[in-house]
């Protein structure tokens, strides 16, 4: 018998499958079920676990391992707890579509059903917000489930995949072959776009007066920001990057038009609504993006939408023009259609550019500055200048993660992550921890506001134990700033629970972690204070930035819920 | 409008409630559902009645179609096809009501496969629609209990929903 067919463990079958797909780090946090699991990790050392101080974080960080890399980032834990805790994690990378396998532990095959210590049914309560999940019942299936779980994750759209592993399984015994391929018959998921439609998509964009380029996270995740930025030059036409596309196409660039939506730019939301045609790709129309999709579907326009899921397209928006495929496979077709057709696009889109340079006069991102309080947006720009436009930069939720998405100019993909689609307070500091690990060496800013850093603070400690010099840019304004703007804006100033008392002073908490804490009152020490945090007399601290900035200020433009896209509410009528 | 859903999926744990819980997720009705192994013990075929627009079913078959576990998804009710339903209806079946019962069964073309004293269980295969004027058609003081199969469905021809 040759070497192939000696028989191992269920635990080190998972270690050798994990080695097999190159995963060279993964976030996680021992518990029972998983100890034959961490045994074998602890006996190889190929792979690096990085022991976070709770489970949410363990799946945040492989969430943003993924979002700054190319990589799928993969996350441990134990049964029941560390599975709950897991799911926040779970839930923001699935609404985000971030490929990520989550390996949770189980109670034995034989107590599951019984109510046993820390059992809890982690495929039921992952079931609707992973792309797919696995329990492995018999050891000899784990290989070929963890091949599937990889293969899930990152084709098609991508997302999550949970593999649930009783503590049985990981003991018991059998040969182990990873497997080179993997055909599962019922999940195959398409590459090439329709031909015709491209062809139409084609004529449609030469024909186009008044054209507009709206693209979104799936750019992004599929690795098409070159042939985006590709296109987008070729026709010349405006494009705007959503919450979870910026970076598709240089920030700086001339045919950018910032960010789309609810506090997206007056004339990205004006262009979106009054062009007549729309290229949309790899987004999906939602709510924080269209606005009311009724009015938005009053002004007429033709809409050609590539998208990898079906499902995605004419959900909210109906759209002339579909072409299901994969974003880069696509665009290349069309720019090769549009370069068989020849021809340029229509003369009448300089006018459209007078049009806009109209809308972008009134310069929309303008803000209130005070020579007594900092500015947040000021801060932002200035981070900006600081690192030259070049660092990784995570966010929390709420007014800072817009401040950070107006006025952080990203010029390339994958170098901005933030939790859009669900929302999660909290993901900063550990996506922070997630990008290092995936580019090493690299500038890392966490944006974030008091609030939301309390939500997963404790991971200054794993930041110490790994010596993670990520740097944290602390917007503190004493409010949950977002739900105070909207009470403000309309709940007529009832600020019910948004104000929070008792902060911990967080230059000595960080100092407490072993970390660099730095606290900032004046507008004029934004910029040393910045100099010095990225400077390299502290290139491998943790710097904890605590920006003491105006309480009062908004994000402006803004786009109320339920409004039509040009209803917006802008700076100057609050200067 | 009502639609007839056929899906083909693996025959798998878990499987059914990843469609379950796709139609209660999305807030999709769901009428009536039935679920069997096919001829081929890896899969299952399950047949789904629901009401929408044309626009929700078109997103309930992408939805569908999404599942890692569902092989194949078609609207059944958009070209030909061929619908049964089973029901079994317990009825009171005492005095004049014995024969009554009875002769009601015939014109519908049900069976009665259980006799007691006092009452008959009466089978009947058919659309919905049918399997709804039947028990209309019986006195409701009648009824003691009745179990519905949910609608199964096939394509007519050569309209097949196959590996």
């Amino acid at each position: 018998m040759s070497s192939n067919s000696t028989v191992i463990s269920g635990a080190e079958i998972l270690v050798k499958c994990l080695q097999a797909e190159n995963v060279d780090t993964i976030f996680g946090y021992p518990g029972g079920s998983v100890l034959h699991i961490y045994d074998e990790l602890f006996k190889q050392d190929k792979i690096h676990h990085v022991l976070v101080r709770h489970e949410q974080a363990a799946v945040h960080a492989a969430d943003a391992y993924s979002r700054s890399s190319q990589r799928v980032g993969v996350a441990l834990v134990t049964s029941g707890p560390g599975l709950t805790n897991a799911v926040t994690g779970i839930a923001t990378a699935y609404y985000d579509s971030i490929p990520m396998v989550v390996i949770s532990g189980q109670v034995p095959t034989f107590y599951i059903g019984q109510d046993a210590f820390q059992e809890c049914d982690a495929v039921g309560i992952t079931r609707p917000c992973v792309k797919h999940n696995f329990l492995v019942k018999d050891v000899k299936d784990l290989a070929q489930t963890v091949k599937k779980a990889f293969h899930i994750a990152r084709s098609g759209r991508p997302g999550p995949v949970l593999i649930d592993i009783p503590k049985d399984v990981t003991a018991h015994k059998t040969e182990f072959n990873y497997p080179e391929t993997i055909n599962i018959r019922s999940y195959n998921p398409v590459h090439k776009g329709h031909q015709g439609q491209i062809k139409k998509a084609a004529h449609l964009l030469l024909e186009a007066k008044r054209p507009m380029i709206y693209s979104g996270g799936g750019v992004i995740l599929s690795d098409a920001a070159d042939q985006l930025t590709k296109l987008a030059r070729r026709l010349g036409f405006p494009i705007t990057n959503t919450l979870m596309g910026l970076g598709a196409y240089p920030a700086t660039d001339k045919q950018f038009m910032g960010m789309p939506g609810m506090h997206g730019t007056y004339e990205a939301n004006m262009a979106m609504q009054h062009c007549d045609v729309l290229l949309a790709v790899g987004a999906r129309f939602d709510d924080r993006v269209i606005g009311n999709p009724e009015d938005f579907a009053k002004h007429p326009r033709k809409i050609i939408h590539i998208d990898i899921d079906p499902s995605s397209i004419s959900k909210r928006v109906k759209v002339d023009v579909p072409i299901v495929g994969n974003v880069p496979d696509v665009l290349e077709d069309l720019i090769k259609q549009l370069e068989a057709i020849g021809g340029k696009p229509d003369a009448a889109v300089s006018q459209w550019w007078e049009t806009i340079a109209g809308w972008r006069a009134r310069e929309s991102l303008k803000y209130r500055t005070s020579p007594e309080k900092i500015m947040p947006q000021a801060v932002v720009e200035k981070l900006w200048e600081v690192t030259k436009g070049d660092a990784f930069v995570t966010s929390d939720v709420g007014q800072h993660q817009m401040f950070a998405a107006q006025y952080y100019k990203f010029d390339k993909p994958r170098r901005w992550i933030n939790s859009g689609g669900l929302g999660t307070m909290g993901v900063g500091l550990p996506y922070a921890m997630g990008v290092r690990y995936a580019n090493p060496g690299a500038t890392v800013a966490c944006v974030t506001g008091e609030a939301s850093i309390q939500m997963c603070i404790q991971e200054l400690s794993t930041c110490k134990q790994y010596s993670v010099p990520v740097k944290i840019i602390n917007l503190n304004n004493g409010y949950l700033g977002m739900v105070r703007q909207w009470q403000e804006m309309f709940y007529e100033n009832r600020y019910s629970h948004s104000y929070m008392s008792s902060l911990p002073d967080f230059m000595k908490l960080a100092e407490a972690y072993g970390h660099v804490g730095m606290r900032i009152e004046r507008p004029e020490d934004v910029g040393p204070a910045l100099e010095l945090a990225f400077s390299d007399k502290h290139k491998n601290d943790l710097v904890f930035m605590d920006f003491i900035i105006d309480p009062t200020a908004n994000v402006f433009p803004m786009v109320s819920a339920g409004k039509g896209l040009t209803d917006m509410v802008l700076a100057d009528d609050h200067l | 409008m009502r639609h007839i859903i056929s899906i083909l999926l693996e025959n798998e744990s878990g499987a059914l409630s990843r469609v379950a819980g796709l139609f209660s997720a999305r807030g999709y009705n769901i009428q009536s559902l039935t679920v069997a192994p096919t001829e081929d013990p890896s899969l299952s075929r399950m047949t789904l009645v629901t009401f929408g627009s044309d626009d929700i079913v078109e997103q309930i078959t992408k939805q569908l179609n999404k599942l890692v576990d569902v092989v194949k998804v078609i609207d059944l009710s958009e070209a030909p096809h061929v619908e049964r339903e089973l029901l079994m209806i317990k009825v009171r079946a005492t005095g004049k009501d014995r024969e009554e019962m009875k002769r009601l069964a015939d014109i519908f073309r049900g069976h009665i496969i259980d006799v007691t004293d006092s009452a008959y269980v009466i089978e009947l295969t058919g659309t919905s629609n049918k399997l709804d004027s039947f028990i209309a058609a019986i006195d409701p003081a009648l009824i003691l209990e009745t179990v519905r199969s949910g609608v199964s469905g096939i394509g007519r021809g050569d309209r097949m929903l196959k590996v």
